[in-house]
């Protein structure tokens, strides 16, 4: 596996069925009545957040602790970052205190990527910009390989502000390398034009999609997207492609309904949807320790390059 | 000067004269010499292997001075162009304060003097303060001696403004109205080449439109004006073909490319390095293979480097966060011998007349662009047109932000002759 | 090449499950309150048959887990790529129970430490016992086996390779003086 994981580029397909098969160990590890095991005693993980995630960070936080790393976490407030230390320095800083892996959040597009010039360590991108977020996709491959027991040949809708996600990229790009069908879904004016050239379908027709599909992937709208016009208004935006129960109805028995969280509830998702026994979002958030424990110990598991204090 | 020079063997490209023949030039009191005037006491430079060629003329620079000297002054902008084999350069009037009155003008010329590695053409603004809105006091710093008026690093907002300053320099000679062709609305929160891969790395960019309505508009204010138009950096393969109908058409456009964007393509971006990244973006394959037919047909006149230096700590941040720009001046000969001479796609002539006698033309600089003929002065550039070296620091510019860094080029300047002076000898700058 | 020599052929490896497992029993008086885990690979594959010739024999059916403790490892970090994870699946409590822990070769003894180490943190056992088929020598800690099949003194560089049906489609045990020397520290299986 790369030393990095910025973007799902940076697996291979088989490195994907390493990863996920690696998390079965993890998933099994949640479940003991001691939910840690040593095998990376003594690295050090920092989780530099400059997004608000608390959700993200404790999942990474967790996955840490629980291979018996040392975590510190760099987050935006009350640190140096909000005093306006550059990128640079922060990494510099964190270099020199010897952190073996960095996890960051950013959102700039491509600073995971520019972070890798200053740190010797591993980074691990849990979100740049409207980049890419490869661990959530890796968690909802986990999530639909469990349930359904495969990933080649799912029919996967994804729904929403495509042009805005970072979790819609990654998972488009993970499904497809999977081998998996996937349908964009959404106005034209949140769809990037070039999506078909991802090995995508495209629709703007939700209920033509809906009875031909195993999961049914619903993205977060952000209200900012209908200040800045987009589309006109939120109650055309959920009336046109939110899942509503109505639209359930017109699922294929069986099909589960994720969402990265976290929800609009009423806009792209209905409440009483949410809360359907399909609907798995619990299940994604469990499997995102596991899948992040994997990732933690097949980046850092192997030899290590000489990562201490600089001299 | 009373230095006396002979520059013996050399392969003398001079576009001007037609010439490309190997023969010596002899230089005496700054001026180009007949050889039978006496070479006994001159010093022999030897040119062998090596091409001799009009000094090279960049019309568009940024020498940041005054205002940001920390990322350039004119004497270091100067000294990188002479190391480049310039002769000439024009620093463009986005300075602070702006180059918008005769007093700025004036302080930049002395600057340039003081340097003494090359001449210094500065740019005069079309607009006050840049502002886009009420035309600077343009007939004064024809004046003091600007023959190219530009607001570059904006786009003149109304097409009643460009109407405006393209008529009023009728009255004075020679004079060019450039733009800088970018549409505000269009091109908004963009950070590279709208396409494939700026949605693939989660890029806001700026789609070749964003360009081409404002070429689009322009030539048509050009035609309703009859003025002398140059349009600066285009990037877009339809820029290229506006331009290219407007010239059949007789209209009097002329227009400008970059080194980097014939080199490079918006592929180049997937790591995010901030060195690519540019106003106006580098874009697809397509794009840059019509800029060089454009450049090849004539339908763009010169290169301009678009010299746009940056402090090291302002280009090491987020992608999003870098201001655009790439230094230029050092590296633009190179560039042009490697990609387009050597592959053998441009001609070793054609390449020395749109760095050199296109773009003298162009801004009036009539001490250069060559012909190398007897009398006239001694403003030239001798290069090893096949020395490999590898672009990395330390450069002569104040700032690092170069797109060819690391890369592998082939052209060096040996040495640079500035008004009959050796300002570059051997590869070094003698100032 | 390499030289092999076959230590135990498929009759030999029957007769040792069979005494270790009566072994077991006489030792334990019994089957009372016995777990057996074995260490992923083959590990398992030997306690599943122990936990079948102790049916045969006694009547009594004793739970099974598969432990792999590949987290536990002490040289994680050492090598190129982080050591490649099987399947855990203990089902049952250990607390108060006598754990049989199971392997196919004892070598060096960090793999029993590893395991020890893992067990511990699925409860307090009253008592761990190691059945190994064979102990090839060698230690490099102070662990010793409970129940053995065979021992094969070895050299260093010999690698003793267990195959089991389950697994590699046949029954034995064989030790091969590699040609080349290998690199790989530890790999006791």
């Amino acid at each position: 596996m790369n030393k990095h994981l910025l973007s799902i580029h940076d697996v291979t397909a088989e490195d994907i069925v390493r990863i996920l098969d690696t998390a079965e160990s993890f998933r099994e590890v949640g479940t003991r009545v001691i939910k840690k095991v040593p095998a990376l005693r003594g690295r050090t993980v920092v989780n530099l957040f400059y997004e608000n995630s608390t959700r993200t960070r404790i999942s990474f936080e967790l996955a840490a602790k629980r291979l018996s790393a040392d975590v510190i976490n760099f987050t935006t407030s009350g640190t140096s970052v909000s005093k306006g230390e550059s990128l640079k320095d922060t990494a510099l800083t964190l270099q020199a205190m010897g952190a073996d892996a960095i996890v960051i959040r950013h959102s700039s597009s491509g600073a995971p990527f520019t972070l890798t010039k200053w740190v010797k360590g591993s980074v691990l991108n849990a979100g740049d910009g409207t980049h890419e977020h490869p661990t959530q996709a890796l968690l909802d491959l986990y999530t639909m390989r469990d349930r359904l027991g495969r990933l080649e040949g799912l029919r996967v809708a994804i729904v929403g502000d495509v042009l805005h996600s970072r979790v819609a990229r990654s998972l488009s790009f993970a499904l497809v390398k999977m081998g998996a069908d996937v349908t964009l879904v959404g106005p034209p004016t949140l769809i990037p034009p070039d999506a078909p050239a991802w090995g995508v379908d495209v629709s703007y027709d939700i209920e033509g999609v809906l009875p031909k599909l195993d999961v049914c992937y619903m993205l977060r709208v952000q209200r900012e997207r209908q200040r800045q016009q987009y589309f006109p208004s939120v109650r055309e935006y959920a009336r046109l492609f939110g899942l509503t129960r109505d639209r359930v109805g017109m699922l294929p028995e069986g099909t589960t309904i994720m969402h990265p969280g976290p929800m609009n509830r009423g806009v792209e998702i209905d409440s009483d949807v949410a809360d359907l026994p399909q609907a798995v979002m619990e299940e994604q958030v469990t499997n995102g320790i596991a899948i992040r424990m994997a990732l933690l110990y097949l980046l850092l598991g192997g030899a290590r390059e000489e990562v201490g204090t600089d001299e | 000067m009373s230095d006396r020079y002979l520059f013996a063997g050399a392969r003398v490209v001079d576009p001007a004269s037609g010439r490309d023949d190997v023969a010596d030039v002899l230089v005496a009191d700054g001026v180009i010499a007949p050889l039978d005037t006496g070479v006994a006491d001159a010093q022999v430079i030897d040119c062998t292997g090596l091409v001799l060629a009009p000094g090279l003329v960049d019309p568009h620079t940024h020498l940041r001075e005054p205002g940001r000297e920390d990322k350039e002054t004119v004497e270091t902008g100067c000294r990188a162009a002479a190391l480049g084999g310039f002769t000439a350069v024009t620093p463009m009037a986005n300075t602070d304060p702006v180059a918008d009155n005769a007093a700025v003008i004036h302080e930049v010329l002395d600057l340039g003097l003081k340097a003494g590695l090359c001449d210094v053409f500065p740019v005069g603004a079309i607009t006050k303060g840049l502002e886009g809105e009420a035309m600077a006091e343009l007939g004064e710093m024809v004046e003091a001696g600007v023959r190219i008026f530009s607001d570059d690093g904006r786009t003149v907002p109304t097409a009643r403004v460009l109407r405006n300053a393209l008529t009023y320099v009728k009255a004075f000679e020679d004079v060019v109205i450039a733009e800088h062709c970018e549409d505000d609305a269009l091109a908004e929160g963009g950070q590279m080449h709208e396409g494939y891969h700026s949605y693939s790395l989660g890029l806001v960019g700026k789609p070749r439109e964003s360009e081409e309505v404002i070429v689009a508009r322009d030539i048509a204010v050009a035609r309703l004006t009859g003025g002398r138009l140059h349009l600066h950096h285009l990037s877009s393969a339809g820029s290229v073909e506006m331009v290219r109908r407007a010239k059949a058409e007789g209209l009097r456009v002329t227009a400008e490319v970059t080194p980097h964007h014939l080199v490079f393509t918006d592929e180049d971006l997937l790591t995010y390095d901030t060195n690519f990244k540019v106003n106006p973006p580098i874009r697809t394959a397509e794009d840059r293979d019509a800029l060089r037919a454009g450049l090849l047909d004539g339908t763009i006149d010169v290169i301009g480097t678009d010299h746009a230096p940056h402090a090291v700590e302002e280009k090491e941040v987020e992608f999003d966060q870098a201001p655009p720009g790439t230094i230029g001046l050092e590296t633009a000969l190179a560039a042009l011998l490697t990609h387009l001479v050597e592959p053998g796609s441009m001609s070793l002539g054609r390449a020395i007349e749109v760095l050199s006698t296109a773009p003298a033309r162009l801004i009036g600089a009539a001490d250069h662009g060559g012909p190398i003929e007897p009398g006239r002065p001694a403003n030239l550039v001798v290069f090893d047109p096949s020395a490999e070296w590898v672009v990395e620091p330390p450069f002569a510019s104040k700032s690092r932000n170069s797109a060819f860094r690391g890369k592998t080029l082939r052209g060096k300047v040996v040495h640079t002759m500035y008004q009959g002076e050796l300002v570059v000898a051997d590869g070094k700058a003698q100032r | 090449m390499t030289a092999t020599a076959r230590i135990l052929d498929e009759a030999e490896i029957r007769r040792s499950v069979t005494r270790i497992a009566h072994e077991i029993l006489e030792h334990n008086k019994g089957a009372r309150d016995l777990v057996l885990v074995g260490i992923a690979n083959r590990g398992d594959d030997l306690a599943r048959r122990l936990a079948a010739e102790i049916e045969r024999i006694e009547g009594a059916t004793l739970p099974v887990g598969v432990l792999d403790i590949t987290f536990y490892r002490d040289d994680i970090g050492m090598r190129a790529e982080a050591p490649e994870v099987h399947e855990t699946r203990i089902g049952f409590d250990i607390n108060g129970k006598t754990v049989i822990l199971v392997d196919d070769v004892l070598y060096t003894g960090r793999t029993i430490r590893a395991a020890l180490d893992a067990l511990v943190d699925f409860g307090r056992p009253t008592a761990i016992q190691l059945a190994v088929l064979v102990d090839r020598g060698h230690r490099e800690l102070p662990i010793r086996a409970d129940y053995v099949g065979k021992n094969v003194p070895t050299r260093r560089d010999e690698d003793v390779r267990v195959a089991l049906k389950e697994t590699d489609g046949e029954d034995a045990v064989v030790v091969e003086e590699p040609a080349a020397k290998r690199d790989v520290p530890g790999g006791e299986r």
